[in-house]
């Protein structure tokens, strides 16, 4: 017996001329048309209680967005906790992020951040201390204070933007870097803009229905 | 942190020791706040089970789906007293497909019980199952006392960790007083916006302590935000759009069907003679039998659907979240269509096909909204006849010799054409399940329940479990199941006849796991690596010895007589239905291919 179905065989078949691409956007087929990736901050305020850190992480890792930093802690109202995330994704992605986001029920409210936003890390640097007056030069160069001696090690705590950090371990390297610990980004949006407020959940709806359109700039970092 | 203290009566915190809460117990803080909700109701709750029990009575349950256990038993002597029916069923992971099937019949969220540990890890197939197709179901979790939480008790699993994943919320109750509100939210959370399921894990001393606070209503928390009307700017360009559309296709998934669209969407594309294309969980949301339906769209959608969705230049696609299933390769799917999307979840918007026109709302109010909008009907007629054309082209009809095995398009037509239209279909998933799709003409929403998503084999039977509590007595269940998943949860027959529920289960019966012998042939030269039972109990005599009416078929002879005595028994059948083994399934797009170019025979894969 005959197996299958009877119809014109797919070769027969008129074909559309159009094309997407992966993010599933409508592009000319004689262009390989993707977004590159950018990084970008991320700021959401949450409620603060127990499993709200890992419902964030957890969904990061189980959509296999790429996030650079993650940091939690406490806000000027004991009930809620600020979150800020850096994030490396593509356009789509980042809206992606901070629609799921807004989804999780704990989550008041999200916002990507201005590029200008101030931007803090924090970092302890624990060299060797052969040669004390430098390391203290070098501190003193970034802005860092010694916060621990002893003959052997010196521990530095410098704060600033990211490109600002990596710039003065690269600089402590020259000692021998026995440790490092950093906690990770941290900002506030600038002046009276607000960073991820109740307030703005009349601008979340709103940008429910709006594509996002994010210029493609690189969002620099500041000092 | 948290208002949410834990409030541990060590007391009772010994799993043996569940026979009476002493009267010694630490006297509640909260009675100041009672004095409000008392009044209305005639018994008040006197511990944290009894108010979750009225929380869920307060939400308007009938039925709840469960198995005993441990840690769960303070809820069940709660509802001991109580007017909700609870089913017993034989393994947790059906309780949460019967109370899946029951929200998706109902439209109300389905209600699973289970202890801890095993009892809750049991549950988590059926709720990830209900996550993916976005169903409304509340599961309630036995948990380990409080104080023993953290301790690899017995029976304890972090149940609010393994589910995370899988449900829209969830909560670790930590509170007598709070634990009936916990219940409510949940209720309320399952069910509004884009459905979907929730848990609360239920320690047991905060459901054996003390407590005379009664749950509020249902109501969602006040972090959560849904918008039902879509941005009026965007609908007026969407409208222009479709009126201007040489191409038109509406897409109808199964957000139309949650959302109580069906009606409005049929208007709306009677009134502008658009085609309609269905996604899997869209299907009922059109009638088939209309003439501008395409039926299914996807990987085994009718090949008159997958041109049309191929060809089109405007989609206007409602409560669908572009599956990979539905759009084979995302670069050859609707390649030349603008999309206007319309979805209660902003998530899904631009998630994996970009929407041209994003509207975010309520199905049916953006519908009525659009539907406001549009002044005149877009010039299609060529498009239609195209449609029409590609529907004869690509017709549905196979080959059913005589002298062959029954083939099961013929089994799946006969079972259609013995019972009414409002009849109720639930599958497992695989072969089956696709010739059920293709081979049934739906005409009514919520009378196709299935495992979309997740594609979770076993689905069937359970699933006809709870549809049958939600449909109407008149209203005929058939469940059209396959060998392989029907031995998956085939237990539940046993539910099925202690409660003599008039279900009939077809088992479409070709002793393999046929979608993975169908890929073997296709994919793996063949090579039948663990797909091939070789053997299969007499499922007839099975069903006997549960007590359900047995029968089977060999023969197209036997076809239409069995399936008449099956469906007239007043009570659970299984009709064993020995169909062709090699029968396949098309058209057919392989795993990321192009819909356009479906296979109608193996050789064009």
């Amino acid at each position: 017996m005959k197996r299958g179905l009877d119809g014109p065989a797919p070769e027969e078949r008129p074909t559309p001329a159009g094309r997407r691409n992966k993010q599933g956007i409508r592009i000319d087929p004689e262009v390989e048309a993707t977004h590159d990736p950018r990084r970008t901050v991320i700021s959401a305020l949450v409620k603060h209680e127990p499993g709200v850190l890992s419902d964030v992480s957890g969904l990061f890792s189980r959509r296999q967005f790429n996030i650079e930093s993650l940091t939690v802690g406490p806000t000027e109202d004991e009930e809620r906790a600020r979150i800020t995330v850096v994030v490396e994704e593509p356009d789509p992605g980042i809206d992606q992020i901070k629609k799921q986001l807004r989804k999780l029920v704990p989550v008041i409210s999200v916002r990507e951040l201005e590029p200008d936003a101030m931007r803090r890390e924090l970092a302890l640097v624990k060299v060797s201390a052969d040669r004390p007056d430098q390391v203290a030069a070098v501190a003193e160069m970034y802005g860092g204070k010694t916060v621990d001696s002893c003959p052997e090690t010196a521990t530095i705590e410098i704060t600033g933007a990211r490109q600002k950090i990596e710039a003065a371990v690269e600089t402590f390297s020259q000692f021998g870097i026995r440790e490092i610990s950093r906690t990770g980004l941290t900002a506030l949006a600038r002046g009276t803009d607000e960073t991820a407020a109740p307030s703005s959940a009349g601008v979340a709806a709103d940008e429910m229905n709006r594509q996002d359109e994010h210029p493609h700039t690189q969002t620099a970092d500041d000092d | 942190m948290s208002e949410r203290a834990a409030k541990v009566t060590p007391t009772e915190a010994d799993e043996q020791d569940d026979d009476q809460i002493t009267d010694s117990a630490a006297p509640d803080a909260a009675t100041d706040d009672t004095e409000s909700a008392t009044a209305t109701t005639p018994t008040p709750v006197t511990n944290g089970a009894q108010s979750v029990v009225r929380a869920l009575e307060n939400a308007g349950v009938e039925y709840a789906f469960g198995v005993q256990g441990g840690a769960i038993m303070p809820v069940y002597d709660a509802l001991y007293d109580s007017e909700i029916y609870h089913v017993t069923m034989a393994h947790e992971q059906a309780a949460a497909h019967a109370a899946d099937a029951y929200g998706i019949v109902s439209g109300e969220p389905g209600i699973c019980l289970a202890t801890s540990g095993p009892g809750a890890t049991n549950l988590v197939t059926g709720i990830a199952d209900a996550d993916m197709d976005s169903d409304p179901l509340v599961a309630l979790t036995g948990q380990v006392p409080t104080e023993f939480v953290g301790n690899d008790a017995f029976q304890e699993t972090d149940t609010t960790g393994v589910t995370k994943p899988v449900t829209k919320d969830n909560t670790f109750a930590s509170d007598s007083d709070r634990v009936g509100t916990d219940v409510s939210e949940a209720f309320a959370l399952a069910r509004e916006g884009r459905p979907g399921p929730t848990l609360v894990d239920l320690p047991k001393d905060v459901t054996n302590g003390e407590t005379e606070t009664e749950p509020d209503e249902p109501k969602t928390p006040d972090t959560y935000h849904v918008q039902e009307r879509a941005d009026a700017e965007i609908v007026a360009a969407a409208a222009e759009r479709l009126e201007n559309a040489a191409r038109p296709v509406m897409l109808l998934g199964g957000g139309v069907i949650k959302g109580e669209a069906s009606e409005a969407c049929r208007e709306f594309a009677i009134e502008h003679e658009i085609p309609v294309v269905t996604t899997m969980p869209g299907i009922g949301a059109f009638p088939e039998d209309h003439e501008l339906s395409m039926e299914m769209a996807g990987m085994h959608g009718t090949g008159f659907a997958n041109m049309a969705i191929t060809h089109c230049d405007t989609m206007l696609a409602i409560g669908t979240r572009f599956d990979d299933r539905l759009t084979g390769g995302i670069e050859t799917f609707a390649p030349d269509a603008e999309i206007i999307h319309i979805d209660i979840d902003p998530a899904e918007i631009s998630k994996n096909i970009y929407a041209d026109y994003p509207l975010v709302g309520d199905a049916e109010t953006v519908v009525d909204q659009l539907s406001a909008a549009v002044e005149t009907s877009p010039e299609a007629k060529k498009w239609r006849a195209q449609c029409q054309q590609w529907k004869s082209d690509y017709s549905m009809a196979y080959d059913a010799p005589e002298d062959e095995p029954v083939q099961p398009e013929f089994v799946v037509e006969a079972l259609d054409e013995a019972t009414a239209d409002d009849t109720i279909v639930t599958t497992g998933v695989g072969q089956h399940q696709m010739w059920a799709c293709q081979y049934w003409t739906y005409t009514e929403p919520r009378t196709w329940v299935s495992s979309h998503g997740l594609g979770t084999m076993g689905y069937g039977l359970p699933a006809a479990i709870g549809a049958r509590l939600a449909a109407d007595d008149d209203q005929d269940v058939v469940c059209i199941d396959g060998d392989g998943s029907f031995l998956m949860t085939l237990q539940e027959l046993s539910v099925a006849v202690r409660e003599n529920l008039d279900i009939t289960v077809a088992v479409l019966n070709n002793e393999y796991i046929g979608m993975v012998r169908q890929w073997q042939d296709a994919f793996f030269e063949g090579r039948h690596s663990a797909s091939d039972y070789h053997w299969m109990p007499e499922f007839d005599k099975l069903a006997e010895a549960f007590g359900a009416a047995g029968f089977r078929i060999d023969d197209y002879d036997d076809v239409a007589e069995t399936i008449e005595a099956a469906i007239d028994y007043d009570g659970p059948s299984v009709i064993d239905v020995h169909i062709d083994p090699e029968a396949n399934v098309y058209p057919m797009v392989p795993s990321g291919g192009d819909n356009g170019q479906f296979a109608l025979t193996e050789d064009q894969l």
